[in-house]
C-alpha cells in the first residue's frame, strides 16, 4: 500500500460565508410537492386526462344537436357515424351527449361522496383526536362498529329502501364512507397536536377551532387529499355496480353505470354501445388512481432526496 | 369501498416504489400488529381476539337492527304486490307470519331466530325460506368463489414476483398493464367482455350455466381478474422493497444462486402483505359473486340475492344480507389473527419467544 506522507495532506480555509450559502432555493412544502409531482409522468398524464374529461363533460353535451333524453325511434342502434358519432341507442338517443351527460352524474357523484365524505370525516376525526380521553374513546368505538358493516351490501339495502336517485344513490354511499376520512384524520391529529407550534398557539390563546381550521387541518392536508383522489374512483365504481344491480340513477338519466349495463346486454350486436362508456369509466378510474399514486409518492417525506 | 385504504396508506403503501392502488373492498381491517403495539406490545392474542369478537357481535347487531328497520320501512307490505287477496286472507297470512304483532316483539323475535341461524321465510316464493336458498346457493357460491381465491392469489403473486424480478422490462411493464387493466374495468364489464370473446366467439367455454369443471373457468377467471390485478402490484412493490435490503445482497455475497435468494429469502418476506389482503380480498370476491353469477347464469347465491333485489324479495335481501355479512366479519376476523401467527415478529410481541 502506499504511504501517503502528511505533507501531501493541506488544510482546508474555514469559510463561515461559504458554509451558510443555501445551494437550494428555498421551498414552500406544497411547492416541493409540486415540483415532485410534476416529475411523475404517468401521474401528470393522469392529471391532463382528468381535466379533459371534466371539459368534456362540461362543454360535451352541447357539441351536438341531441338532447340526452330525446327518442329518436328512425335511428335506433346506429354505429357510429359523422352524424352521431358514439352512435345511438336502443331509443336512438345519441350515444355521445350521453356519454358526456353521463360523465356529468358520474363525476358529481363521484366529487359529492367525496366531499360529504371529506366534511363529516374531518370533523369527527380532528375533534376526537383533538380532545383525546373520553370523546376520543366514544367517537372511535361508534366509528369502529360502523367500520366493520360491509359497505356495499349496506349500500345496496338502503337504495333497495330509499329507492334510485341520485340524492339516495350519494346518501348510501357516505353514511358509512366517512369512517376512513375520520380515522385518518384522527391519526394525523393525533400525531401533530402535541407538535410545538400547536402548544405556542395554544399558549397565545388561539380558540380550538382556530388551532384546528389554521394549524392542524392544513398540516393533515395531504393524506386527507389522497384519500379523497382515491374515494372518488371508488364512488364510481360503486355507481356502476349499483346500475348493474338494477340500482343506478333511474331513467332517462344517463350515467356511465348505467349505460355500461344497458351496453353490456347489447354487447353481442351493438358492441359500440358498451365500449364508449365502459372506456371513460375505465380511463376515469385509471386517472384518479395514478393521481391518487402520484400525490402520495409526491406528499411522502420518506422519499424525498 | 375503500376503508381499505386507511390501514394501507398508513402502512403498508408508503413503502415500495409505487405504493399500492388503493381501493374497492370497504372492508374492516384491524392489524393485530397495530393493536399489539397500542397495547406496549405485552397485549396477548386472546384478549385481541374478544376484542374483535366483541366489535364484530356489536357491527353484527347494528346490520340486523337497520336492515330490520329498513325493511319495515320499506314501501308497501309483503302481499301488497300479490293480486286482490281478499282482506281475510290478509288477516290469515299477517298472523301466519307474525305480522300483525307490536314491531318491538316482531323485532325480538327476529333478533332471536337469526341468532338461531332461522332467516325467515321468502315472501316471494310460498314455501321456501331463506334458510334453504342459502343451503342451495352457498355451496356453489362457495366453488366459485375458492376457484378464483386460488386462481387471484397464485397468479397474482406469481405475475407481482415475476415483474419484481425483471423491474423496468418488458415483464415488468406487461404485468402492470395487466394489473391497471384489472383494477380500473368494472367486473361486469369484465365478465361480458370475457364471455363474447372467449366462449362465444371463440368457443373455448361453455357459454353459461353450471353443470362440469369446464363451465367453471371462465367464471372463476372473471370474478378472480381484479384480486389478481390487485395482489400482482402488492407482491411486485412489496417485493421490490424486499429486494433491496441488505440481507439480500448479503445473501448475494455469500455466494447464493438467484433462485436460492428469490425463493428462500424474497418471496417469504414479501408475501406478507398479501395475507393482510386476503379480508377485503373474500369481500371483493363475494360482491364480485352477484354479478358474475348473474351473467353465467350459475344458480348460485350471489345470483338469487340479485333476483331477489329486482324482485323487492325484502325478507330475502334481509336474510342474505345478514348471512353473508356474518361470513365477511368472519372471514376478516380469521384473515387478521391467521397474520398475527404468521408474521412472527408479531409472535414475539405477544410474549411467545421464538420456536
Amino acid at each position: 500500500m502506499q504511504q501517503i506522507p502528511k505533507e501531501m495532506f493541506q488544510p482546508a480555509v474555514a469559510d463561515v460565508g461559504e458554509a451558510e450559502k443555501l445551494s437550494k432555493p428555498s421551498l414552500s412544502f406544497w411547492k416541493d410537492v409540486s415540483i415532485r409531482f410534476r416529475k411523475n409522468k404517468l401521474a401528470m398524464f393522469g392529471l391532463i386526462l382528468l381535466i379533459l374529461l371534466v371539459f368534456m363533460a362540461i362543454f360535451g353535451p352541447y357539441m351536438t344537436n341531441y338532447d340526452y333524453a330525446t327518442n329518436d325511434l328512425m335511428n335506433t342502434n346506429q354505429p357510429p357515424s359523422s352524424k352521431h358519432w358514439f352512435g345511438t341507442d336502443e331509443l336512438g338517443r345519441d350515444i355521445f351527449t350521453r356519454t358526456w351527460y353521463g360523465a356529468r352524474i358520474s363525476l358529481f357523484i363521484g366529487l359529492a361522496a367525496a366531499l360529504i365524505d371529506l366534511v363529516i370525516g374531518v370533523l369527527w376525526g380532528g375533534i376526537a383526536g383533538y380532545r383525546g380521553g373520553k370523546t376520543d374513546e366514544i367517537m372511535m368505538r361508534i366509528a369502529d362498529i360502523l367500520y366493520g358493516v360491509p359497505y356495499l351490501l349496506l349500500v345496496i339495502i338502503l337504495m333497495v329502501i330509499l329507492g334510485q336517485g341520485l340524492g339516495t344513490m350519494i346518501l348510501a354511499m357516505t353514511i358509512t364512507g366517512w369512517v376512513n376520512m375520520a380515522r385518518i384524520v384522527r391519526g394525523q391529529v393525533l400525531q401533530l397536536k402535541n407538535q410545538e407550534y400547536v402548544l405556542a398557539a395554544r399558549t397565545l390563546g388561539a380558540s380550538t377551532s382556530r388551532i384546528m381550521f389554521k394549524h392542524l387541518i392544513p398540516n393533515a392536508m395531504g393524506s386527507i387529499l389522497v384519500t379523497m383522489t382515491l374515494t372518488i374512483p371508488n364512488a364510481i365504481f360503486t355507481e356502476a355496480f349499483l346500475s348493474y344491480l338494477g340500482l343506478g340513477v333511474p331513467q332517462p338519466l344517463a350515467s356511465w353505470g348505467t349505460m355500461a349495463s344497458e351496453g353490456v346486454q347489447a354487447l353481442q350486436y351493438y358492441p359500440w354501445r358498451l365500449f364508449f362508456p365502459a372506456t371513460f369509466i375505465c380511463l376515469t378510474i385509471f386517472a384518479f388512481n395514478v393521481v391518487g399514486d402520484g400525490l402520495r409518492d409526491a406528499l411522502d417525506p420518506k422519499l424525498r432526496k | 369501498m375503500s376503508n381499505l385504504s386507511g390501514h394501507i396508506l398508513n402502512k403498508t403503501a408508503v413503502k415500495g416504489e409505487e405504493g399500492i392502488w388503493v381501493f374497492s373492498a370497504h372492508i374492516p381491517s384491524f392489524p393485530v400488529k397495530e393493536h399489539l403495539q397500542e397495547n406496549g406490545g405485552a397485549g396477548n392474542l386472546l384478549r385481541y381476539i374478544s376484542k374483535r369478537l366483541l366489535y364484530m357481535l356489536m357491527s353484527l347487531f347494528l346490520i340486523v337492527t337497520a336492515t330490520f328497520f329498513l325493511m319495515r320501512a320499506a314501501p308497501g307490505g309483503p302481499f301488497s304486490s300479490e293480486k286482490q287477496v281478499p282482506p281475510e286472507i290478509e288477516k290469515n297470512l299477517n298472523e301466519y307470519y307474525g305480522l300483525d304483532r307490536p314491531w318491538y316483539i316482531q323485532y325480538v323475535d327476529y333478533l332471536v331466530s337469526v341468532a338461531k341461524w332461522d332467516f325467515g321465510p321468502s315472501f316471494k316464493y310460498k314455501g321456501q325460506t331463506v334458510n334453504d336458498l342459502i343451503n342451495e346457493g352457498f355451496p356453489v357460491s362457495f366453488f366459485l368463489g375458492m376457484e378464483s381465491l386460488f386462481i387471484a392469489i397464485s397468479v397474482g403473486i406469481l405475475l407481482g414476483i415475476i415483474a419484481a424480478l425483471n423491474h423496468n422490462k418488458w415483464q415488468d411493464y406487461g404485468a402492470m398493464v395487466f394489473a391497471v387493466l384489472g383494477i380500473s374495468v368494472p367486473s361486469f364489464i369484465m365478465a361480458s367482455v370475457l364471455q363474447y370473446f372467449l366462449a362465444i366467439k371463440l368457443g373455448w367455454f361453455p357459454v353459461a350455466r353450471w353443470e362440469s369443471l369446464q363451465h367453471t373457468v371462465l367464471p372463476a377467471l372473471a370474478l378472480a381478474a381484479t384480486p389478481t390485478a390487485f395482489i400482482a402490484r402488492l407482491t411486485r412493490s412489496s417485493m421490490l422493497e424486499v429486494l433491496s435490503n441488505d440481507y439480500i445482497r448479503t445473501a448475494k455475497a455469500k455466494g447464493l444462486s438467484r433462485r436460492q435468494i428469490t425463493v428462500k429469502h424474497a418471496i417469504r418476506n414479501a408475501i406478507l402483505p398479501v395475507v393482510t389482503y386476503l379480508g377485503p380480498l373474500s369481500a371483493q370476491i363475494l360482491t364480485g359473486s352477484f354479478v358474475i353469477e348473474k351473467i353465467f347464469g350459475i344458480p348460485g347465491l350471489g345470483s338469487h340475492f340479485v333476483t331477489s333485489i329486482t324482485n323487492r324479495d325484502y325478507t330475502t335481501i334481509m336474510g342474505v344480507t345478514v348471512f353473508y355479512s356474518i361470513l365477511l366479519l368472519l372471514s376478516v376476523l380469521l384473515v387478521d389473527i391467521a397474520y398475527g401467527f404468521i408474521d412472527p415478529r408479531i409472535k414475539l410481541a405477544g410474549g411467545k419467544k421464538g420456536e
